[in-house]
């Protein structure tokens, strides 16, 4: 990556896409209270997204404001992470995408607080506290799951199975970042590995490591979640209500 | 009225028993005297939060019919809004409209989740919660083992 916009973009792209997937859930998760929950998640990272997409913009100093970086680029300009734009399976495979995002969200936004940049440090601290609340959502039910029923187990090992190799490009190595997403990965590794153990899940050995997000080649799925999450604003430039 | 004050009076639009002065959102109110022009600056609760641009066309509002026309809303991010931030008197409104007042947040970062929550209603600490999320981004949705009584938590952030 190169510099600070790139970076801010990264970020910002990784909470507008995740924002945009746990939204699919609304009116259509398992209870009600969940339905409230994804949705309050889901609102959190958009108001993340907003910060550091407003940022980038002003990073890049080409005069594009946060809705020009989220509606108007194509797939190949999104630099977020390949695992939030992963289809929401069904519910275990969403709870895997955002346990693991949080395990990686919290610790990036606690080091954020601490970094030189003044922006990125306010918007580290106050997504950092958000944070805490959706990996604590997200394990609640990793645990519950995997230490359900028969059926449930199987189905949240199968969902960790399927997310997992995508966790690794999170922590692409990149030391003149604000902060190295490498060395967020011991903090992950200590999060994930207790509540996999406790909700009886084994961690998967695979190697496999699909990457491409952070420069523009992503999944085929991508390309539909941002047809959805674009069109309006398209179709009818500088509208609002 | 002065700027400070009308602003001060402004109501959170989703919980309407309080203002966003004691629910500590509200950060400076500067009047330019030369100019008359006032600045205020405010912080949301949450990143997210979708009533942010209510309280910013409230505040304007409301200091338009105070005499102050010309005035700007600020939003800052830094230092982050915590629940510590509400006043006493605010927590005292909030308890009387049935929301349970946030538990101290005690270190930066980290989050209490489990302490044991007072019923609004009838005082019972036997509560439990039902979903960590309720009705707006800050609120949690409990439920009175003693009184039956769904109720809702303004969580410690």
């Amino acid at each position: 990556m190169n510099g600070p916009f790139d970076f801010a973009l990264g970020l910002g792209d990784d909470a507008l896409v995740a924002a945009q997937r746990l939204a699919e859930w609304t009116t259509r998760a398992p209870e009600m209270e969940e339905d409230i929950a994804l949705a309050n998640i889901a609102l959190d990272q958009l108001g993340a997204a907003r910060l550091l997409l407003s940022y980038a913009g002003e990073l890049e100093g080409a005069g594009r404001d946060e809705d020009a970086l989220a509606y108007l680029r194509d797939d190949r300009e999104f630099r977020n992470a390949l695992v939030v734009e992963l289809p929401n399976g069904d519910f275990a495979v969403t709870m895997a995408k955002l346990f693991f995002l949080a395990a990686y969200q919290l610790p990036l936004y606690t080091a954020l607080a601490g970094c030189s940049d003044e922006r990125l440090a306010a918007i580290g601290a106050k997504a950092r506290k958000e944070s805490a609340y959706h990996l604590d959502h997200g394990a609640l039910w990793v645990k519950r799951l995997g230490d359900g029923t028969e059926e449930s187990h199987r189905r949240m090992q199968s969902a960790v199975d399927e997310v997992w190799p995508y966790t690794h490009e999170l922590f692409t190595a990149d030391p003149a970042a604000p902060v190295d997403p490498a060395s967020l990965r011991p903090a992950f590794d200590e999060t994930v590995d207790p509540v996999l153990a406790e909700a009886t899940l084994t961690r998967p050995q695979s190697a496999w490591a699909p990457a491409g997000g952070r420069t523009g080649v992503h999944t085929e799925h991508l390309s539909y979640l941002l047809a959805e999450m674009q069109v309006l604003h398209r179709a009818h430039p500088g509208a609002t209500w | 009225m002065n700027p400070r004050d009308a602003a001060a009076l402004v109501v959170d639009p989703e919980i309407r028993v309080i203002t966003i002065d004691e629910l500590g959102i509200l950060r400076a109110v500067e009047e330019d005297p030369a100019s008359g022009r006032v600045t205020v600056t405010i912080t949301p609760t949450y990143t997210g939060c979708p009533a942010m641009d209510v309280i910013r066309a409230d505040i304007r509002r409301a200091l338009a019919a105070a005499g102050h026309a010309d005035a700007e809303v600020r939003t800052v991010y830094s230092p982050p809004w915590s629940t510590d931030w509400i006043s006493e008197g605010g927590r005292a409104k909030l308890a009387a409209a049935g929301i349970a007042p946030p538990e101290p947040v005690r270190a930066p970062g980290v989050v209490s989740l489990t302490l044991a929550v007072r019923c609004p209603q009838c005082g019972s600490p036997e509560t439990e919660q039902v979903s960590r999320f309720g009705s707006t981004a800050c609120k949690a949705l409990w439920r009175c083992r003693s009184c039956s009584e769904p109720f809702d938590h303004l969580k410690a952030l």
